[in-house]
């Protein structure tokens, strides 16, 4: 199964949920802002959230800026 | 002399120097330029998480009880400007947001009229929206309509730290709009911002400036001091300008008299 994670393909395994797909990349889900298919997903639903094949998500943070 | 608040979404501040966080060679700076300068309030940008470095997080950098006033850089169009202001508000920082919407690349210009159209969908959603801009009044004007809380004119091109190019512009803005002005980018040194605010300018937000000096924290302190100065000049109000000298000292009383 793929997706687009930033932009780029990535194979995940079939079942995986937003949060575990966060996790197994070292990213603290309280700091990342989250967008599916150009939706805004809410961290409090991370867990419940199930990537399905094609999806685009964005994981965005803040960085220092004028 | 009575305490001089600056209110704006809500906030009262007592500084009103605004700081940003880009362009720092080392981010572990920040609390002691936001405690030097006195800034209240702090930009940041919103960026994809980059997947293959472990670069440290800004936030752990940023005081606690500063205002975040995230941007929306990289935005060409207004749609653009909103994805990314509803996604920074989704970060749970607060609703301000900084309007960039920016498609030329040299001189890093603002889009007056999609600038606009993103402050008046924002500011219905509920934002505290304070729109870059050009110094014009027109497009001052349509942003006060949008319901923009500030106007945040341009000095120079951002990051130029060539001072107040657009001064007659600005002071223009000052007399004219009602909503607070805040003389954004360009602004290299502290006896700049002290002439924005002399001249009336609301606050000041700087970035390279601070961010590039090669001792930040004084730089910040000093931007904190100017802004004040000026902004205490403003109040007293200058004395009036002659074309000929004005004795400072008596007339009378010399000692060759007589």
């Amino acid at each position: 199964m793929e997706i687009v994670l930033n932009g780029k393909n990535l194979d995940i395994i079939e079942g995986i949920t937003l949060l575990e797909l966060l996790k197994s990349r070292d990213i603290l889900p309280e700091t990342v802002v989250v967008e599916l298919n150009k939706e805004i997903v809410h961290s409090n639903v991370f867990s419940d959230t199930i990537l399905n094949d094609g999806d685009h998500l964005e994981v965005l943070r803040f960085v220092g800026g004028g | 002399m009575i305490d001089d608040i600056f209110e704006i979404g809500g906030l009262k501040l007592a500084s009103r120097l605004f700081t940003g966080t880009g362009k720092y060679a080392d981010d572990s700076v920040i609390p002691d330029v936001c405690q030097a300068s006195g800034s209240q309030v702090v930009t940041v940008a919103l960026r994809r998480v980059d997947m293959e470095s472990d670069a440290g997080n800004v936030m752990d950098f940023i005081p606690k009880h500063m205002q975040l006033l995230p941007n929306t850089s990289g935005a060409r169009t207004a749609d653009e400007a909103v994805r990314i202001a509803r996604l920074a508000k989704a970060m749970g920082c607060g609703d301000w947001i900084k309007i960039e919407v920016i498609s030329d690349s040299k001189y890093l210009l603002p889009d007056g009229y999609e600038t606009a159209r993103a402050t008046e969908i924002l500011a219905k959603e509920g934002f505290v929206v304070l729109p870059y801009v050009n110094a014009d009044l027109y497009v001052a004007r349509s942003l006060v309509d949008a319901g923009a809380a500030a106007v945040m004119p341009l000095g120079a091109p951002i990051g130029s730290n060539r001072g107040l190019k657009t001064k007659e512009m600005i002071r223009i803005l000052i007399d004219e709009i009602g909503i607070p002005v805040i003389v954004d980018a360009g602004i290299g040194n502290p006896s700049e911002a002290c002439e924005a605010m002399e001249m009336g300018a609301d606050a000041c937000l700087v970035n390279t400036a601070i961010a590039t000096s090669s001792d930040p924290v004084l730089m910040g302190r000093a931007f904190g001091r100017a802004v004040k100065a000026g902004r205490e000049a403003y109040l007293a109000g200058a004395g009036a300008r002659q074309m000929q000298a004005v004795a400072s000292s008596p007339l009378t009383g010399f000692l060759s008299e007589g």
